[in-house]
């Protein structure tokens, strides 16, 4: 009973900041319903039962990636009225994707369904005492290893190109030579001078 | 279960509301331990700075200054709550609540001693890093929805600054659960339960294994300083405070705040640090275990580890005093060009220990 309505609380919650992402005016606020989604989610993973999952979402997306959005959209100045202007032009766009993803759900859970309609039980989870995370890094790191170490290298290269493009080494330009400054001793700092009352520097 | 429903026969209430109550109560005993800890700590934090630098710190409400927190916190609470008139009114109020709820919220998977905990999670440690790694929201917001220069650069430096760290407070948290081979805290501190050799900040002392300890222990002991000062750059403590950074951007993000809602962030900000010290205990100097033996006893133990939060605490106390603070530049040096790449090593080298060369028993719980 308790699963129940927890599980109802959480996934009004999502679909309703969900929402509340596309349609408030204010870019921040925007940023914000999408944090207030993440973390309903999450409580839907532990829900499930799948609390390694929801703990990485709170760390991945709520923790790191969603700051970052905040972060960029706090930073730019976006005119969101300029933006609203293209909507009506965007929207058969927009729709074709929300209904290709939906199409992707429901064959997912078509084909998820057994023939005489039971759910086919998706994750052995809890099976003889194995946790939740262990359950995961065992299937990733053997049947799944090369392609896990795939998506790393993916983003790897996608970093290293964030990198290539925003790096510039103009030449001119005085940098901070950090072991310089560090090794730097007190007798090239520091020149101790016995000043005579009345003489002054000189 | 609950000796109430044997004692009232005739209301046969539910299960569920039973177990709510019996959590509800233990939560509200936490909260109040933990504010009443946090009304001394805070004390002795301005205790430890005034001696250090020979003054007498506060000695004038209660004996000692015993109750000065408690003047400040009625000074708070009565003065005016100022909301500047360009700020964005709910954001603005709803920052400092998310830091002072989240501060607290983390506290649900702490171990107090044997048992003694209140969510027993598989995935604790997981769980008390994504809290401690939301934490960052509450300045960020606060710094936005003051709509001023000096919040809002003070809110960017910490978003900056606490993202950067989390990245090698994750990496030493793996060290960890790699050498425990479980991500639950209570499995965490019986796994340092034979003695100071055990700790995991400590295991150049056993000799035993004499001289795989050295690879362990000293890379353990790095990963505990790592911890450490990772943990004061994450809570915005001296010498890393530069979102406040009095000197540059007046209070940082706190500037627009005042009255209860800076209250609100002062004691989150605290409650952190003291989470901070309590995961210091836990994970690396042996939770409710003392140095030269195990603790079963429940009271006990929460005593040991309770004297162990306060001993971190006065570690951090007597950093903020000596310390002075860092260049914003060499600080993200710190966090990005030694830390990460140090403890990114340990990872390994504590994965190779693991799997080549510790005893059979840590090795067999490692291998599930």
């Amino acid at each position: 009973m308790l699963a129940a309505v927890a599980f109802y609380v959480l996934a009004a919650m999502t679909i309703a900041s969900a929402f509340a992402v596309i349609s408030v005016r204010n870019p921040v606020h925007a940023v914000l319903f999408l944090i207030l989604a993440f973390f309903n989610a999450a409580g839907l993973f532990v829900l499930l039962g799948a609390e390694f999952l929801a703990m990485l979402l709170v760390v991945v997306y709520v923790g790191a990636v969603a700051v970052l959005f905040l972060f960029v959209v706090m930073m730019l100045d976006v005119d969101f009225a300029e933006l609203r202007q293209g909507f009506l032009s965007y929207l058969p766009a927009g729709l074709v994707v929300a209904g290709a993803l939906f199409a992707e759900l429901a064959l997912v859970a078509y084909a998820a369904t057994s023939a005489d309609g039971a759910p086919i039980a998706l994750a052995p989870a809890g099976e003889g005492g194995v946790t939740n995370a262990e359950a995961i890094g065992r299937v990733l790191y053997t049947e799944y290893l090369l392609v896990f170490q795939l998506a790393g290298l993916i983003l790897f290269v996608a970093m290293i190109g964030a990198i290539v493009l925003t790096l510039r080494h103009r030449p001119g330009v005085r940098r901070q030579d950090i072991a310089a400054q560090v090794g730097r001793k007190r007798s090239e700092g520091v020149e101790l001078k016995d000043i005579r009352p009345g003489q002054g520097l000189g | 279960m609950n000796p109430a429903r044997d004692y009232i026969p005739w209301f046969d209430w539910p299960v569920e509301f039973e177990w709510g109550l019996m959590k509800t109560g233990q939560v509200l005993g936490i909260v109040i331990l933990l504010l009443l800890t946090l009304a001394f700590i805070l004390l002795f934090d301005r205790k430890v700075w005034a001696a250090v630098q020979l003054r007498k710190g506060p000695n004038v409400v209660g004996p000692f200054g015993l109750l000065q927190s408690f003047a400040d916190f009625f000074k708070f609470v009565f003065k005016e709550i100022v909301i500047p008139a360009g700020a964005n009114k709910t954001v603005f109020i709803l920052a400092p609540l998310i830091t002072f709820v989240l501060a607290f919220v983390g506290w649900a998977v702490i171990p107090w001693s044997s048992g003694v905990v209140i969510a027993d999670l598989n995935v604790g440690i997981l769980y008390l890093f994504a809290i401690s790694s939301l934490g960052v929201y509450g300045i960020i917001i606060g710094g936005w929805a003051s709509n001023s220069k000096y919040p809002f650069l003070g809110g960017l430096r910490s978003a900056a600054q606490m993202v950067s760290y989390e990245v090698s407070i994750g990496f030493v948290i793996i060290t960890v659960l790699l050498l425990v081979g479980s991500l639950n805290l209570g499995d965490i501190v019986e796994n340092q339960r034979d003695g100071i050799w055990m700790w995991h900040g400590f295991r150049l002392l056993n000799f035993a294994e004499f001289p795989d300890n050295l690879l362990v222990g000293i890379t353990m002991y790095a990963m505990l300083v790592v911890f450490f000062v990772s943990a004061l750059a994450e809570t915005n403590r001296p010498p890393f405070d530069l979102p406040e950074a009095e000197s540059e951007l007046v209070a940082g993000y706190q500037v627009e705040y005042s009255s209860t809602p800076y209250l609100l962030f002062m004691i989150g900000e605290y409650l952190n640090i003291v989470l901070m010290c309590a995961m210091t205990s836990i994970m690396f100097l042996g939770g409710w275990h003392l140095p030269w033996g195990a603790v079963d006893d429940p009271w006990l133990g929460f005593v040991i580890l309770y004297g162990k939060i306060w001993f971190v605490f006065f570690l951090f106390a007597m950093v903020k005093a000596i310390v002075p603070r860092y260049r914003y530049d060499q600080l993200m040096r710190l966090g990005w060009k030694i830390f990460l790449p140090t403890s990114l090593v340990a990872v390994a080298a504590i994965g190779y220990y693991v799997t080549f060369l510790a005893p059979p028993a840590s090795a067999a719980l490692a291998g599930g």
